[in-house]
């Protein structure tokens, strides 16, 4: 496969044999994202339909292979993982029936797990924002969501030209509505915390 | 017709014309809808891509509330879509995740609620012929590019009321609702969903490619029926031109704004007026609705 505006770094990784390491990637990411990606033989379908492709240091196929091999600090570190939009479309074209999608989702929640340094943590910290805003609120409150998560990332300033007029038409309110049933959601998350833990 | 709606977090903010236009609809088409009462967020993206138990636990919880009411649900938001339908595709095939369901909402589930979205109760439970019937102000002239984007028709395992790669639902509802649809290849591309948030510089590549496919195909405006397809794709286009050289802007209209201006209801009732690219030309030219000058629509 030849592309152009290629990353490089990524198909030159992939031409360097990585030994065996005993890793259990493969397994790990299996058991949590119920899929069997030993099964993926590269015909790259994933990343020839990626809307992504262009901005990822690893293709979704590669993604697959680094799995397989192992390579456990090349993924989990990858910008890859947090740039995949869950569109779907690898997952509905695999031909081996690959959850693609539920792979990089099973991926974002090792690296957190394993405290993994990431190349950019926008992605964390836009889930962690707006998570925090439905666990508050039952729902999410989209103009604390937006302070809580620009505050984590340290930049003010990005999309701030759009507000006046989101708030004009009506697109977005100053105060949050809340669900009635708060305390059931707060329970819900503390329960998922629990389940997540378990091994 | 009568359903348990899930309006979800979009449709209370950034998506307001959204479900504006789709209670007007289902109003004016007999289709009654019951909002959940006390729903929650179904989680989306953050919740599937950080706690696998969360991804299923708030839909099921969302999906019990509907039980009591005895009702079918339906969701116009697709992402909440997908979710829900995820949630009792896995509750459904899998014990385990079930059991895991119960455990954390503390109610019994099965996942037998059936989850719709909003095109395919109009499409394939009303159908086309009916609303063609009650249409009273053909869109004669307009071109639309329907625009399904990705969770409406993928995976099809899970979705499952259209094709996945050509659907044609949306392209039959705005048939008959007058308009003449285009033929196009990016029909289920993706726009870069909550990439919005992280790095909008994709969104704004993905909006200037889609937005100048529909053009050169001939399409005036595009229809979706998605609150992120919509404001990535009418919100970011004035950064798209920025980024990636000029381009005419494109009025992007939910679907059911579009069938509720052909079935006579007013502009204000259907939040025309808070899209960030004004489709009031487009639209007075085609007589749905009175031209500029004449009052009406912002």
């Amino acid at each position: 496969m030849t592309r152009e505006n290629s990353p490089g770094k990524g198909e030159e990784e992939m031409t360097r044999p990585i030994p065996w390491n005993g890793s259990r990637l493969l397994e790990e990411v299996q058991r949590c994202s119920g899929t069997l990606v030993s099964a993926c033989f590269q015909c790259h379908k994933c990343s020839s339909g990626c809307p992504i492709g262009p901005e990822m240091d690893f293709l979704p196929s590669q993604i697959m292979r680094l799995v397989h091999l192992g390579a456990e600090s090349e993924v989990l570190a990858s910008r890859s993982i947090w740039l995949c939009a869950s569109c779907e479309a690898c997952t509905t074209r695999c031909p081996m029936a690959i959850d693609i999608a539920g792979v990089m989702d099973a991926l974002r929640i090792l690296a957190i797990e394993r405290r993994i340094h990431l190349p950019d943590a926008r992605g964390k910290q836009f889930h962690r924002s707006f998570l925090g805003s439905v666990r508050r609120h039952g729902r999410v409150y989209e103009m604390g969501m937006m302070a809580a998560y620009k505050l984590r990332i340290r930049d003010l300033l990005s999309d701030v030209d759009k507000v006046p007029q989101l708030l004009a038409q009506g697109k977005l309110s100053l105060l949050p509505d809340r669900s009635g049933d708060i305390r059931q959601v707060r329970e819900v998350f503390r329960r998922s915390e629990e389940e997540d833990g378990k091994p | 017709m009568k359903y348990a709606f899930f309006p979800g977090c979009s449709l209370e903010s950034t998506a307001r014309p959204f479900d504006l236009s789709t209670r007007a609809v289902c109003r004016a088409l007999g289709i009654s809808l019951e909002d959940i009462p006390e729903w929650v967020c179904c989680g989306s993206t953050p919740a599937h891509a950080s706690s696998d138990s969360l991804a299923i636990a708030l839909p099921a919880l969302n999906l019990q509330k509907a039980q009591a009411a005895g009702l079918p649900v339906m969701v116009a938001c697709a992402s909440c879509y997908a979710r829900l339908r995820t949630a009792n595709h896995r509750i459904v095939g899998a014990p385990e995740d079930r059991l895991r369901a119960e455990r954390i909402t503390g109610r019994p589930y099965d996942g037998d609620i059936e989850v719709r979205h909003v095109l395919d109760v109009l499409v394939n439970e009303l159908g086309p012929d009916r609303i063609r019937a009650t249409v009273r102000r053909p869109l004669a002239g307009l071109r639309v590019a329907c625009y399904y984007g990705c969770l409406l028709t993928r995976p099809p395992e899970i979705v499952a009321f259209d094709d996945p790669e050509h659907p044609s639902g949306m392209d039959e509802l705005m048939a008959a609702a007058g308009a003449e649809t285009v033929d196009w290849p990016f029909k289920t591309e993706c726009c870069g969903a909550s990439l919005s948030m992280t790095n909008s510089e994709i969104v704004c590549r993905l909006t200037h490619r889609i937005l100048s496919m529909a053009r050169e195909s001939g399409a005036d405006c595009l229809a979706v029926a998605c609150p992120l397809c919509q404001v990535n794709l009418d919100l970011r286009q004035a950064d798209a031109g920025k980024a990636h050289g000029p381009f005419r802007p494109m009025p992007v209209l939910y679907v059911t704004q579009l069938l509720g201006l052909s079935l006579g209801l007013s502009p204000e009732a259907l939040g025309i007026g808070a899209l960030t690219v004004s489709p009031r030309t487009l639209l007075a030219k085609c007589g749905a609705v009175a031209p500029a000058g004449a009052g009406g629509i912002a």
